[in-house]
């Protein structure tokens, strides 16, 4: 759906469904340089299954105007005019990498109109390497080429991929590829600047991925220590791109710590 | 770069979209020879079918042996995914029936296969879809030919009859210029010898049944696409922009971004025409793609030799291979094709004592011992062809040169027998066709 939030021009997934004040509502939130799509097999799911899905593009990304927003704090209000502008008080939240640390910002913030938080692929702090910092900054392929290897498990280029026909490092790097340069510099900076300050109180559940070398399990620890009774599932055989590597592990740990839809 | 490496093209080739089979260990692909696979309950074949949950249903949508193949030439080919088709006229028909609907345009190369051609001049007209053939390397004429219902650029990456390089780079400008995808047939040139992705194509497919192959054992297509083409931007593309009522008001793009044409034709083009590939065909291609890495380089530096020597036959008036100086193409076939410019090409054989250049071919292909006289190329085993007295038989000498070609034309397809052999082959064959 086509909304305005800041007045730009933004857009959300919902799944090919209406929002239903009756149901409840989760909205997903995509990492660095990427897009609603990213969530395209999970979003699906609880859109069909009673949920009001918001899938998120971030400004500067996808179907959303820019430019992209440079802060992680920036980005939970911005997530929040988003439930503004579709009259939604509260909601599950559902991030992956750069999204997680939106998901944990709107959770200490914005406590009121957070249900519940699921954070995949997460690290605190989310530091980024000086050279693909570097790369980013000036818009050279080389930090495409980063984020794609290190955004993948050691063996997906040598391994099938459970979306029949898909070659995920291709994927990856045609998304890198469609965004204004710049953006992917501004998220990953807002990655490496961000530091949570205040608690996360709701639920929450950590999706992990063992063979992450972006943000490995190890990394999300001190987090995890953080967030009183939190959840964490570890998914043996993925790394990063947990949506896309383990699909079905995703979805049904989210079923399980979601619930009900309405 | 400063950091992680990707995996070379000889790696990719034998492992990318297969991990050792989990339930058996298998190392080798298994032909998974099935045609439907046994749900977990009704809620994970609901999630299937509506796409919530990632697998198998039905093989004529996909089939695990075959996403290995699928896989493996989307990583060779640097694209987002890839289908398989029964054959490469099915993969040329599934992208033009998933792109565009009666009362569109493609401008396409003259320069194509046969079959290629008569779809296009042919077949999709009676459905409403025109074709504009264009000279390939009159970039002018590819522009001058766009309409406002032009919906894509075609053309092969290495062109039938004369080995027309098409400028991709140039082609693609043209193009994208005009907001609509290129298409390249890369059948003769295999993603070894050039990457189309890389000069800027958006789309490509092969006949497999060709080098990938590379036995000539099995007829299959595959179909890549790179995903860098944005069908949104362009504003041109309602089967992909806009809710399609035949899968639950679809927008593909929306739910796919990078995926949404590969989306559609696996969707709706292998649902709904069927022309997908059976999984022992794609064990058998796989085989070849495996030594796809090895095969090429020794069919390139054997046609350098047999091309050598006919270049110096006296039975021999043209050689038409774009590592010549003489071919228009020669030096964007340096450009383009630094790794080679495949291992088909052409060359005429002259009357004989009698001056009857259709007699001559007739004797010379008769006389071949090594070289196959058949219908195809790409084949470890080297392949010849007279047109004038096969496949062009009904023609006149004027309608031959206006497909490019003369009486005299032969077609040869360099396989990887001993390169030595085949000269000495070839010597006898010309001999016998001058007397």
């Amino acid at each position: 759906m086509k909304l305005t939030v800041d007045g730009r021009a933004a857009f959300a997934y919902t799944a090919n469904h209406q929002l239903d004040a009756a149901k409840r509502t989760v909205v997903f939130i995509h990492g660095a340089g990427l897009d609603h799509s990213w969530f395209g097999l999970q979003s699906r799911y609880f859109g069909y299954h009673g949920w009001n899905v918001l899938a998120l593009d971030l400004p500067g990304h996808g179907r959303s105007a820019g430019p992209p927003l440079t802060a992680v704090p920036a980005m939970a209000d911005w997530v929040i005019g988003v439930l503004d502008a579709v009259q939604v008080q509260k909601a599950v939240l559902v991030g992956h990498s750069m999204g997680t640390l939106i998901a944990i910002e709107c959770a200490a913030r914005h406590a009121a109109r957070v249900e519940r938080i699921a954070l995949i692929g997460t690290a605190h702090p989310m530091k980024v390497g000086e050279a693909f910092l570097d790369a980013a900054k000036r818009n050279s392929y080389d930090a495409f080429d980063m984020s794609t290897i290190w955004g993948h498990a050691p063996q997906v280029p040598l391994g099938g991929n459970p979306n029949p026909g898909m070659w995920m490092y291709g994927d990856t790097q045609a998304r890198l590829e469609r965004l204004a340069p710049g953006v992917l510099y501004a998220d990953l900076n807002a990655c490496n600047q961000y530091s949570l300050t205040g608690a996360v109180k709701c639920p929450t559940l950590f999706i992990l991925g063992r063979r992450d070398v972006m943000t490995p399990p190890r990394a999300a620890k001190s987090l995890q220590e953080q967030i009183p009774g939190a959840q964490t599932v570890l998914i043996d055989t993925s790394g990063h791109s947990l949506m896309a590597e383990a699909p079905d592990a995703v979805l049904d740990s989210l079923i399980a710590f979601l619930g009900s839809g309405s | 770069m400063a950091g992680p490496k990707y995996p070379g093209f000889d790696t990719l080739a034998l492992h990318a979209g297969q991990s050792p089979d989990p339930a058996t260990g298998s190392r080798a692909v298994p032909i998974y020879q099935t045609t439907s696979y046994v749900f977990r309950d009704t809620e994970h074949a609901a999630s299937l079918f509506n796409m919530e949950r990632a697998g198998h249903v039905y093989s004529r949508i996909s089939n695990p042996t075959v996403a290995v193949l699928e896989e493996r030439l989307a990583a060779l080919e640097g694209g987002v995914g890839a289908i398989a088709t029964a054959s490469g006229q099915a993969a040329l028909h599934l992208a033009i029936a998933t792109l565009m609907d009666a009362g569109s345009h493609v401008v396409a190369s003259t320069s194509l296969y046969g079959g290629s051609h008569n779809l296009l001049a042919y077949t999709l007209k009676r459905f409403g879809i025109e074709t504009t053939f264009v000279t390939p390397r009159k970039l002018d004429d590819w522009q001058r030919a766009l309409r406002p219902n032009t919906r894509l650029l075609f053309g092969e990456t290495l062109g039938n009859p004369g080995l027309d390089v098409l400028d991709v780079p140039a082609v693609a400008d043209i193009a994208h210029r005009a907001k609509v995808p290129l298409l390249v047939d890369s059948t003769f040139t295999t993603p070894y010898l050039m990457q189309p992705f890389k000069l800027g194509a958006d789309l490509l497919y092969h006949s497999a049944t060709k080098f990938l192959g590379g036995h000539g054992t099995a007829i299959g297509g595959v179909l890549v696409d790179s995903g860098r083409f944005d069908w949104e931007a362009s504003g041109k593309f309602a089967t992909l922009t806009e809710a399609y009522a035949g899968f639950h008001n679809m927008d593909f793009e929306e739910e796919s971004g990078t995926r949404a044409f590969l989306l559609r034709a696996r969707r709706e083009g292998l649902r709904d025409f069927g022309a997908c590939m059976a999984p022992m065909t794609a064990f058998t291609i796989l085989q070849g793609v495996e030594t796809l890495h090895l095969r090429m380089p020794r069919h390139v530096e054997a046609t350098r030799k047999v091309v050598q020597f006919l270049a110096a036959h006296p039975a021999v008036g043209k050689v038409i291979y774009p590592e010549l100086a003489d071919h228009p193409d020669h030096a964007l076939a340096k450009r383009l094709l630094p790794l080679g410019a495949g291992a088909v090409f052409s060359f005429e054989v002259k009357g004989g004592t009698d001056g009857n250049v259709r007699r001559a071919g007739k004797v010379f292909i008769e006389s071949l011992r090594i070289f196959s006289h058949l219908a195809n190329v790409g084949d470890a085993k080297s392949l010849v062809i007279h047109p004038a007295t096969t496949t062009h038989y009904r023609m006149s000498d004027a309608d031959l040169q206006k497909a490019g070609i003369t009486a005299g034309t032969v077609r040869l397809s360099i396989g990887l027998e001993d390169p030595q052999d085949l000269i000495d082959d070839l010597d006898r064959a010309l001999r016998a066709s001058q007397k």
